[in-house]
């Protein structure tokens, strides 16, 4: 018995060292462990930070909570992750956020109606209509940046810079500074909706994240993409389209940018120009990042970018439950993702090698 | 002026140097002796050491043997820092200065004048004043760079190196830049220069600058000292030939399988392709199966020729016709649908895509033609990947190894392949073999000859004449950004082309 056992341990233990080597050099290694730590202290600090429960058919918990605020920040950093893919930045997410989440309240607004005695709200457009405006408003928005960038070589931080103050300039003055309100019901589904027990934001995302998985691995895109990112000039002269193909990355970012500010909006029930995504192309940057994806382009990872956001969301969750008073938050914060940077940073980890040498 | 006698000693003397990176021998017993008060040309093919040389001179390399001998002390620069501060100062090729400053900030950059601890800025005007002064140059030195022409950069380069009490000037393609009246302006700081004692090195291309500012000559070859000459001891045609190497006769018994009658009909013709200041008209015919070489020094218009059939560049004059019709070419995708592919001269910035991997690298051009929606199966692209490994002979780990691992030849090899896939109708190879070991070299031009003979158009581009002259069926030889010759195989005659290549006329 044992002489049987004996080799086929001996077998097993090749596969089984490469596979180690395999699972420690993988790119997703040190994010995913970052998100690991986090959970796990939330799971020491916060009582009853794992459990979830049902009520009305709906599961409620920490955890879905999570998901569900992180949920337009993994939209934006799946955005983000293409155009920091190619060398680019998209510095208007945040605007574009304000500016279609706006489109869409205006449109919809809501009004009452008495039917049947009973007071009920209408759509002022029909929602289908609304969220294609809306949409519509950010695919323009996208391609204003992406024409900026690749026909007239404007520096992506300075062309998105253009669309990020005019972008929330423009919903202030659609709006006039005032917050709009949504007062009709269907609306609220799309950001605090459930379907089959999860929140519905969930499947946006879900949905957007398998579509761009799918066409960067089935298509011939995340390749492209790539060595647009490493070398446009060698890119350019294999005959691949890159100032096709750079426009494509801005359009998808607000695209998705779009798309977050409808979750925002529908979530929040109205929309603020003023404060709708404020910031949030500066946390879809840093998920990217922390999901390894270099700034300086090429290689990039889209699950890296979803477990940055999750670290992000994670983070702030920690803080607000820790009851750390608001004004240490972004200390906090701070601190966290230096750390995550620094680990990630090659040459820290060469110095580390010399020092404890 | 110049003096060569034995009684004046060199200011710079450099034996037996010797260089190898990974692959490459650079530098096998180089050496360079400088006197005061001369112009000092160094020429040689790209590729024949000179950069390298000069980045030893300079500090950027370390040799593994040999000795640098200034003002009879041995020395060993460790840093271009070092270098000038023993006095060895460089101009480089592209003006290294910040536009953006002024001129007189560019001069003392990163060693200001200071006074209390802050920046004399009156100190440093007067002194950048004065110093481009010396080389009679006068102009507003608080007005940023950027406002002057190339030529006054250039002086204000020189000027920067002068003012670390410089020996030994080394010029490194200063002039590629530079027009006529803005070269006479530098020979002119250089002449008063050399009055003043200055040793001066100068490294060039052109012939014609060679004999207008040389005292003598150090031509390199392969890695190596080819020998040193008195300028005015040494005709255009007798330095060519030292550049390129003696015709070699066993090279010259070439394959002439490839009769001159049967060549196939014509694939690509080009009337007049121009492109303003770049390239003058030029005529080009390709049959198919045909290997037409192109031969000139570097900046003859070679690549330039090249990089207008590929569209790489847009050619503001003439037309192209692909098959009998007329093609338009404004950009490589339009080239690469007419079937014609182009192996870039600079491998690292317009061939290899370093972190992908060697099939990602070699599917692209396919994949891009293919579109982006019609994904090569993987399947697909592991057997092509393997398949060309296999063919020319790829050393690589795996397939999936990033190409930037790969040895320079190698990396050649699936940049090759990369166009192979695509079956193009004509290949453009601009310096395929250049920096490569020999064995590489060997199996691309076995490989390319193959490809020949099965029908494909080869546009060949080389430095090195022997290289052309043996494989091509033609060759089109250029000079000063035109053509200026075109020879068929049995009346191609070393001697002849090179003559053209001179321009001492045939």
């Amino acid at each position: 018995m044992n002489a049987r056992v004996d080799p086929a341990l001996a077998k097993s233990a090749t596969p089984a060292a490469s596979l180690r080597t395999v699972l420690l050099q993988h790119p997703l290694l040190r994010p995913a462990a970052a998100l690991l730590v986090l959970l796990a202290l939330d799971a020491i600090l916060v009582p009853g930070f794992f459990r979830l429960e049902i009520k009305d058919g709906h599961l409620y918990g920490a955890l879905i909570d999570i998901l569900n605020r992180a949920a337009p920040l993994m939209l934006a950093a799946l955005g983000m992750t293409l155009v920091i893919a190619t060398r680019g930045i998209d510095i208007s997410v945040g605007a574009v956020v304000a500016l279609a989440g706006t489109v869409a309240a205006m449109l919809i607004g809501g009004t009452m109606v008495m039917n049947n005695g009973a007071p009920e709200y209408v759509a002022n457009t029909p929602m289908g209509t609304a969220l294609a405006a809306a949409l519509g408003v950010a695919l323009l928005c996208g391609l204003w940046n992406g024409v900026l960038v690749a026909g007239i070589k404007l520096q992506p931080i300075v062309a998105t810079l253009i669309l990020m103050v005019a972008g929330r300039g423009l919903a202030q003055l659609f709006t006039d500074g005032q917050i709009v309100t949504v007062y009709y019901t269907p609306y609220f589904f799309l950001g605090s909706g459930y379907l089959f027990g999860l929140p519905f934001s969930l499947y946006v995302v879900a949905a957007v994240f398998a579509v761009t998985l799918l066409l960067m691995k089935k298509t011939a895109l995340g390749l492209f993409i790539q060595a647009i990112g490493i070398n446009p000039v060698a890119a350019r002269l294999a005959g691949l389209r890159t100032a096709t193909l750079i426009v494509f990355v801005y359009v998808f970012c607000s695209a998705c940018a779009g798309l977050a500010g409808l979750l925002i909006t529908s979530n929040i029930k109205s929309a603020d120009a003023n404060n709708a995504g404020l910031l949030l192309e500066l946390d879809a940057i840093l998920a990217v990042t922390l999901g390894g994806t270099s700034l300086a382009g090429g290689k990039f990872s889209l699950a890296g970018s979803m477990i940055g956001a999750l670290i992000i969301q994670t983070l702030t969750y920690t803080i607000y439950s820790l009851g750390v008073p608001p004004e240490v938050n972004m200390v906090v914060k701070a601190v966290v993702v230096f750390v995550v940077c620094i680990s990630q940073s090659s040459e820290f980890r060469q110095l580390l090698r010399k020092t404890s040498a | 002026m110049t003096a060569l006698g034995s009684g004046m000693q060199p200011v710079l003397d450099v034996t037996g140097i010797h260089k190898q990176f990974p692959g490459v021998r650079a530098l096998c017993d180089a050496g360079l002796r400088l006197f005061p008060g001369e112009v000092h040309t160094l020429m040689g093919q790209n590729g024949a050491g000179k950069s390298t040389l000069i980045k030893v001179l300079t500090g950027v390399y370390q040799p593994d043997s040999g000795a640098i001998v200034l003002g009879g002390q041995a020395i060993r620069p460790r840093s271009t820092q070092d270098a000038q501060a023993l006095g060895i100062s460089t101009v480089y090729q592209e003006v290294n200065l910040c536009p953006n400053l002024s001129v007189a900030e560019n001069i003392f950059i990163g060693r200001y004048p200071r006074r209390f601890g802050f920046v004399d800025w009156r100190t440093m005007r007067r002194q950048a004043a004065e110093l481009l002064g010396r080389l009679q140059i006068e102009i507003d030195v608080a007005r940023p760079l950027a406002t002057y022409p190339l030529a006054i950069q250039q002086m204000v380069a020189i000027a920067r190196a002068l003012h670390t009490d410089a020996r030994v000037l080394i010029l490194d393609e200063p002039t590629s830049s530079l027009d006529e009246a803005e070269v006479q302006t530098l020979f002119g700081v250089l002449r008063r220069l050399r009055a003043e004692g200055m040793a001066i090195l100068f490294v060039t291309h052109f012939l014609d600058q060679t004999y207008a500012i040389s005292d003598r000559i150090t031509v390199m070859r392969n890695g190596e000292r080819e020998g040193e000459y008195l300028c005015a001891e040494l005709s255009r045609l007798a330095l060519v030939n030292k550049m390129i190497g003696a015709p070699a006769d066993a090279e010259q018994a070439a394959p002439q399988d490839s009769a001159d009658g049967e060549r196939g009909e014509v694939f690509l013709r080009a009337e007049g392709i121009a492109r303003k200041g770049v390239l003058a008209p030029v005529d080009l015919e390709l049959h198919r199966g045909e290997l037409l070489g192109l031969a000139g020094l570097l900046g003859s218009g070679r690549t330039e020729t090249a990089r207008l059939l590929f569209g790489a560049d847009r050619a503001d004059a003439g037309s192209v016709e692909v098959e009998g019709k007329r093609v338009r070419l404004a950009n490589p995708r339009d080239a690469i649908a007419q079937r014609i592919g182009y192996c870039s001269e600079d491998r690292k910035h317009e061939g290899a895509i370093l972190p992908l991997s060697v099939r990602e690298n070699l599917i692209l051009a396919l994949q891009a033609r293919q579109g982006i929606w019609r994904a090569i199966p993987m399947r697909r692209q592991q057997q092509l990947a393997s398949d060309y490994v296999k063919w020319l002979g790829i050393k690589t780990a795996s397939i999936e190894t990033p190409i930037g691992a790969l040895s320079g030849g190698n990396q050649q090899k699936v940049l090759l392949a990369r166009w192979l896939a695509t079956d193009p109708g004509l290949l453009i190879l601009d310096e395929p073999t250049r920096g490569i070991d020999v064995r590489a070299k060997q199996d691309i031009m076995d490989y390319v000859s193959k490809l020949c003979r099965k029908g494909m158009s080869i546009l060949f581009i080389s430095s090195e004449l022997p290289e052309v002259l043996r494989v091509s069926d033609r060759m089109l030889v250029m000079r000063d950004r035109k053509a200026c010759g075109e020879y068929r195989r049995g009346e191609l005659d070393e001697t002849s082309v090179l003559k053209v290549i001179a321009g001492e006329g045939a």
